[in-house]
């Protein structure tokens, strides 16, 4: 059967990799094709590339690297940030991106998604969530979470927005639950789950890993298909190969 | 050697072509008819649906010269399905290379569309194509249809029943899953294919 994904993701800001408050205090963490390749060779199933000066800077992501990785990466690859066309799609595509992200550009224009299926197929199209719950106790919608300045609560119900994705034609749903991102205590179960049970398409776990248990519970509890994270694997502080072991060993299938 | 790669519109003629520079092989990027004829390989690469894969070849002239090639052939995911007879995909005819019908994955509880991620080969049976495989190699997978088990499959894997992930007959070629993503194992099974 499947193997569940480990997904390191990485930021990237004029070529390289960088780490940080985003949009503040910027540490350049090294080359980005050095840093695939180091991630490649500890096992990670996939990576995803965020370009987080695209956005705010009102441009698309620039060729130049996704040409780059492309060329010396043997696993896949998804790129985000900044993509708000069909046309803008391709060019990363044909650029050897395996798949597109977006995330308020989707928001602002739900057709988009629409737009990304039918021109490329839904496995190309990944649709990035950024959730946190209300007082209300419902999960909703963040939009534009890149830049603290712009971040907007939207009306929209995280899990309406999940059922409308997925009907337009996302053929994968990164989540990432806002509650728990940065603090290292877990991703949100309940809230996984919660997604979980209407997402017939790949989820992906984001925000809140700090432990190996974590990444176990989010495949056991909440079943999701892959999990993502950054600190952790940047750090150091938990290894990809060590971290497949322990995973294979409470019984979750990766791939070793 | 002369590898080409037949232009049918798929976003993943980049990465198929990096696979082949890392390889050693520089593979032109054709719809040239007499240039396809005269290579020594030829790779048919495909993301995207049967529908317009099938329209292209069409529009391109392609099709009666693809199925009248002699030289080894390899289809890479969706270019593995158009070698077959039909696909369920918009009920499309296509090249007929091979005596399947590609059909869609059914969603159930636990088995999601697409199939998406690293899944396992099962080699069934000894073939040049093969060389190196063990069973249980991990392949990277992204597609919503499938082929059929059968008599052309080398290898199969198991989503929700077992399905052909890598089929041969006679000079035709295919694979399900990404060689160009599939780390060392793709690589591999790309060398065999250059080395048919």
């Amino acid at each position: 059967m499947l193997s569940r994904r480990l997904i390191p993701c990485l930021d990237v800001r004029d070529g390289k990799v960088v780490k940080g408050v985003r949009f503040r205090d910027h540490v350049v963490m090294g080359e980005i094709v050095d840093l695939a390749l180091r991630y490649r060779d500890e096992g990670a199933d996939e990576l995803v590339f965020y370009d987080i000066t695209a956005s705010p800077e009102g441009r698309s992501v620039d060729r130049g690297w996704v040409e780059r990785v492309a060329s010396v990466i043997d696993i896949p690859f998804c790129v985000a940030g900044g993509i708000r066309s069909v046309e803008e799609a391709r060019a990363v595509l044909h650029a050897g991106a395996d798949k597109i992200s977006v995330n308020s550009p989707a928001l602002e224009r739900p057709d988009l998604i629409d737009e990304l299926a039918a021109a490329f197929g839904v496995q190309c199209v990944v649709v990035g969530i950024d959730s946190l719950r209300d007082a209300d106790g419902e999960w909703r919608v963040r939009q534009y979470t890149g830049d603290p300045s712009r971040t907007q609560a939207l009306p929209r119900r995280t899990l309406d927005w999940v059922a409308e994705a997925q009907q337009r034609g996302a053929g994968e749903i990164v989540l990432n639950c806002m509650g728990s991102d940065g603090v290292r205590q877990g991703y949100d179960l309940e809230q996984l789950t919660a997604v979980r049970r209407l997402c017939q398409v790949p989820l992906i776990a984001s925000g809140g890993a700090g432990a190996p248990e974590h990444f176990r519970d989010a495949f056991v509890q909440a079943d999701v298909d892959g999990a993502l994270a950054a600190s952790v694997f940047h750090s150091g502080a938990i290894a990809i190969p060590a971290l497949k072991q322990s995973l294979r060993a409470w019984g979750v299938d990766v791939r070793l | 050697m002369s590898v080409v790669l037949v232009d049918a519109g798929g976003t993943n003629i980049g990465s198929v072509r990096y696979a082949l520079q890392r390889l050693g092989v520089d593979a032109a990027l054709t719809s040239d008819a007499a240039v396809i004829r005269a290579a020594d390989k030829v790779i048919l690469p495909g993301v995207g649906a049967a529908g317009p894969g099938m329209t292209r070849l069409r529009e391109l002239g392609l099709v009666e010269l693809m199925r009248s090639l002699t030289q080894p052939v390899l289809g890479v995911c969706l270019g593995m399905q158009l070698l077959c007879e039909r696909s369920e995909e918009g009920d499309t005819a296509c090249l007929g290379v091979i005596p399947a019908t590609v059909k869609r994955f059914v969603e159930e509880p636990g088995l999601r569309v697409p199939h998406m991620g690293w899944n396992r080969l099962r080699p069934h049976r000894d073939h040049d194509l093969l060389k190196g495989l063990a069973d249980g190699d991990w392949a990277y997978f992204v597609h919503s249809y499938a082929v059929p088990t059968g008599d052309y499959a080398l290898a199969t894997t198991d989503y929700g029943g077992e399905f052909a992930s890598v089929i041969a007959r006679g000079n035709f070629h295919g694979m399900q899953f990404h060689p160009e993503r599939s780390a060392q194992v793709g690589a591999r099974l790309l060398k065999n294919f250059l080395e048919l």
